[in-house]
């Protein structure tokens, strides 16, 4: 670039770079429906983007389609609202061209696991450094309510009037067969927890999924109220921490211990806790007891189930290709002459 | 051809000069004969002749040995003149076992030379190749319109190998190399360039190498002294064009084409591909050349693939997709979204014969229409095609250069013909590639995602990552200028037509076409891709009969070049051939309202010369 002023205006800001969550906040008008669980998480999500030190030019959001697929609209970064389900090859491609970027994907349980569901697995297997958030509302909504891969069996719905008969998959256990490196779970009425599960996620390195119980208002109107709801939640819930003991309960008077390979809960004292009480280890090896807390029904755990590291796509992808360059610098006549050529003399 | 020489054992041979030579190498697919073609293609290349070569092989990678499914064909067509297609029909056939015979006997020339393995006409193996019981062609008369020669290639080759302590399967597998010394010693060739390739290729083990130059020099030998052929020929060197040349399969040249570009505009590569024939090869050859900054990625299907593309470009990389007509039907929602996000993306689509999964492994030229048409929505793409296997390079170059200059998606069409077979290729210098890249950035303060460039209509293309341009893509409706979502019915008609502007905008870039033959005449030939070669070869044979015919031949199909309409008119008659149901022929009859006819073939396989000639002929006799 010849102008020094555009020069000037590409190159970060010297020294910690200020920015606000009016920043990320686009120009256009937010369109989902009043009371919508979308518009917490998208004012969470606006309000830790200038905690991460990035600026905005090095973040994107890629979508693919539904009501939360609007996100990126919304979000004054780079932004692509692809096709149904494809978010995760997109923003791949996009990740892998440019590894500056800080790439998220906002999906939902249509568009992420039906429709896309085998591009999730694989994007989580090769671990792209994606954050991907699902926001799970258990119910189709810009398609206006039919049943998704989440919605519990015999739910009767516009398409499944004398109730459903597929039976729901877990998208965390799933996201942990899948290999995925970072795996969570969070609530869209729990906000300042919901903040720091992104955080976490933002900082981690490698391919991130996190579930969002979200609320669907219209479709849908209190999914996971029997859990979530204020007066019941501490009770039904359960937030898990790496090395700490699992336990919950408004007073926490109750402790998670295994009980042959099933959890059982029991009564939690300090002064006398109970001798087996499962630790939660996010960074195990094995995903094992991950496994344990996707599948233990109530409480529902919510936090980080899993966060371990290994090599991301985009690095080895690089990797090879300066080993590709050290062993044999790019010569494109040589290339295109090959190694057998013949010579006609005029 | 004559074989009536009599010449005293002692005296060399003598040798006739013949002008072309076409033949056949065919066996189980197992028995090496794509690499005994290859090899007589290298030295044929290096002794000066020009040609072309087709491989037809089964979409069975083992099909049952000794079947007729599983037979393995390579044909080439060499010549001391220009070299347009493999040859219609064999001069010399080479059988490696009874399957191979059937399969291919209806194509051999009469009276041509049938070279069969006759250590493999035994009861089992005719009994697979589906013979009825009892009857033996070597042995019936059956083969009386041709000159057989029988050879016991294994007995030879395991004679020849004797002592060497190789085991059965091993001395067996050398047979092929006996075979194509037998038949370097025919057309008087010299063996350099295999026995260096045998020394290569088996560096680390002495054992074959030795086995297989063995092989090779008995076969050779064995021509010379048995005197079974009582002669040999001799093919002279071709008036071609001076220069450095190599030999090139179309698939080879599509990958160099990609790696060209993406070196010329400074932008790196992408390479979203799920594995399908007849396109893997593509996928092989960018894989290998890392180190040219080519990021390839095998994705889990083929919408992941193009979906990574239009992520690489919509960071900013010359992002490419490359597949055959099945991918193609699965990528159509995301050619669609790079239509709406006018994001520059090349879809190579290598034709195979179809619907559905169709003839994997054979060509065919019936996915013009899935180009042109096949998505949702008006929904225009340019479309491109190679006309040769060396073609591929500079069309895969041009696919690359109109994708990023009008950002757009740019489908490269070449087929299974092109992209197996292979020619002679004068090296381009690569300094001379023309350079391109997408128009320039605005400055931030004048930065509109939708403001179009005045003389392509291309939108800028600012990658994430460069601040002050931030921006949101996707693929609802995009207001005029400003790309925001917009459903109002009049910006809709408008974007519809800006989309189709654009694209109709690169007819600006296509040069004048070349026309064969005079600019006035009876009938004119028009045809497009992987055909050329059959159906210049076709054109110039009735040329040279005094018949007032021409042809064309078109790389670009959307836009169309401009001239065309203009070229049409100084023509009594308009025939498209094409191997298809007649896809370009609707297109000009739709376009320019003239009664065009179609000359169309839909059996998985290349036109033949005569096939060109005799069509073009009858329209020129019936009139019609």
């Amino acid at each position: 670039m010849a102008d020094n002023k555009d020069e000037m205006e590409i190159l970060p800001a010297a020294g910690p770079i200020v920015q606000t969550a009016k920043d990320f906040k686009s120009d256009q008008m937010v369109r989902w429906c009043p009371g919508c669980g979308d518009f917490a998480i998208l004012a969470t999500v606006q309000k830790i983007m200038p905690t991460l030190g990035i600026p905005r030019e090095k973040i994107a959001f890629v979508s693919g389609i539904g009501c939360s697929s609007r996100f990126p609209y919304y979000m004054n970064t780079y932004g692509f609202h692809s096709i149904h389900g494809r978010a995760p090859t997109v923003a791949t491609g996009l990740k892998c061209a440019n590894p500056d970027m800080q790439v998220w994907v906002v999906t939902g349980d249509g568009d992420g696991l039906s429709i896309g569901g085998n591009h999730l697995i694989h994007a989580l297997r090769r671990n792209v450094d994606l954050k991907i958030l699902l926001f799970n509302n258990r119910i189709y909504g810009l398609t206006k309510g039919q049943y998704s891969p989440t919605s519990e069996i015999g739910k009767k719905t516009k398409s499944s009037p004398m109730g459903t008969i597929d039976a729901p998959l877990n998208p965390i256990a799933l996201a942990l067969a899948s290999e995925a490196s970072f795996v969570a779970r969070a609530v869209d009425t729990d906000l300042p927890f919901l903040g720091e599960v992104l955080t976490r996620a933002a900082k981690h390195k490698g391919s991130v999924f996190i579930e969002i119980f979200q609320n669907c208002i219209v479709f849908n109107d209190g999914a996971f109220e029997s859990v979530v709801a204020k007066d019941v939640r501490e009770d039904r819930m359960m937030k898990v921490a790496h090395g700490k003991p699992m336990i919950f309960g408004a007073k926490k008077d109750k402790g998670i211990v295994l009980n042959g390979l099933e959890p059982e809960v029991v009564t939690f004292d300090p002064a006398n806790p109970p001798k087996n009480l499962l630790i939660h280890d996010e960074k195990a090896p094995s995903a094992t007891l991950a496994n344990f807390l996707a599948h233990m029904g109530e409480p529902v755990p919510q936090g980080v189930f899993r966060a371990v590291e290994r090599p991301m796509l985009h690095e080895m992808m690089d990797a090879q290709i300066d080993q590709a360059k050290t062993a044999k610098p790019a010569d494109l006549q040589k290339l295109l002459t090959g190694p057998e050529t013949w010579t006609v003399a005029a | 051809m004559s074989d009536t020489t009599t010449s005293p054992k002692s005296a060399p041979l003598p040798v006739e000069e013949i002008e072309s030579a076409v033949i056949r190498f065919a066996g189980d697919s197992g028995d090496g004969i794509q690499l005994t073609g290859m090899q007589f293609t290298t030295t044929t290349a290096f002794a000066g002749n020009d040609l072309a070569t087709f491989p037809d092989y089964p979409a069975e990678i083992r099909a049952p040995v000794g079947t007729t499914a599983g037979v393995s064909g390579f044909q080439i067509q060499f010549s001391s003149r220009q070299v347009l297609t493999p040859g219609d029909a064999p001069d010399v056939f080479v059988a490696m076992n009874p399957a191979a015979l059937k399969a291919n006997l209806h194509d051999i020339k009469k009276g041509g030379m049938i070279i069969v393995n006759k250590d493999t006409f035994n009861a089992a193996n005719l009994k697979k190749a589906g013979y009825p019981d009892g009857k033996n062609p070597l042995e019936d008369g059956s083969l009386s319109e041709f000159r057989v020669i029988p050879v016991e290639l294994g007995r030879l080759t395991r004679n020849a190998l004797d002592g060497m302590g190789l085991t059965a399967t091993e001395t067996e597998r050398c047979k092929n190399f006996f075979a194509l010394g037998m038949m370097y010693w025919l057309y008087d060739r010299p063996m350099a360039a295999t026995l260096k390739w045998i020394e290569t290729k088996f560096k680390k083990n002495p054992k074959y190498v030795e086995a297989n130059h063995k092989a090779l020099h008995a076969g050779n030998a064995y021509a010379e002294t048995a005197e079974i052929f009582g002669h040999h020929f001799r093919v002279n060197k071709a008036p071609i064009k001076p220069g450095v040349y190599r030999n090139i399969t179309g698939n080879e040249a599509t990958a160099l084409g990609f790696i060209a570009a993406s070196s010329v505009c400074g932008r790196p590569l992408w390479y979203g591909s799920y594995p399908i024939t007849p396109a893997s090869d593509v996928l092989h050859e960018l894989s290998k050349n890392k180190n040219f900054g080519v990021k390839t990625f095998q994705a889990e299907d083929e919408i992941a693939a193009i979906g990574s593309a239009i992520g690489a470009a919509f960071a900013g990389h010359l992002a490419l997709t490359g597949t055959s007509g099945p991918g193609v039907a699965l990528k159509a929602e995301a050619i669609g979204l790079a239509v709406m996000t006018e994001l520059p993306l090349v879809i190579l689509n290598v034709q195979r014969g179809g619907p559905s999964t169709g003839l994997p492994t054979k060509t065919e030229q019936a996915d013009l229409f899935q180009a042109m048409y096949g998505r949702n929505g008006e929904c225009p793409a340019i479309v491109v095609a190679a006309a040769t296997p060396g073609d591929c390079f500079t069309m895969a170059y041009e696919a690359s250069r109109l994708a990023v200059k009008y950002m757009t998606p740019v489908f490269l069409l070449t087929d299974g013909y092109l992209a197996n077979g292979s020619e002679p290729w004068l090296i381009p210098d690569a300094s001379k590639l023309a350079k391109f890249d997408a128009p320039a950035l605005p400055p931030v303060s004048e930065f509109k995602l939708y403001k179009r460039d005045p003389e392509t209509m291309a939108r800028p293309w600012a990658a994430p990552g460069t601040a002050g341009y931030e921006h949101r893509l996707g693929g609802i409706e995009k207001q005029d200028v400003t790309g925001n979502i917009s459903y109002d019915p009049d910006n809709h008609e408008r974007m519809v037509r800006l989309r189709a502007a654009k694209v109709n905008k690169a007819a600006q870039d296509i040069p004048p076409l070349e026309i064969l033959g005079e600019k006035k005449g009876k009938v004119l030939v028009i045809g497009w891709g992987g055909t050329y070669g059959a159906i210049t070869a076709g054109v110039q044979n009735l040329q040279k009969a005094g018949k007032s015919v021409s042809a064309v031949h078109l790389r670009h199909l959307n836009p169309l070049p401009p001239d065309l309409g203009d070229i049409m008119a100084n023509f009594e008659h308009v025939v498209v051939p094409e191997l298809n149901m007649g896809q370009l022929l609707k297109i000009i009859r739709a376009k320019y309202l003239v009664p065009a006819t179609g000359l169309n073939k839909i059996k998985g396989q290349p036109f033949k010369v005569t096939e060109i000639e005799a069509g073009v002929d009858a329209i020129l006799n019936g009139g019609k």
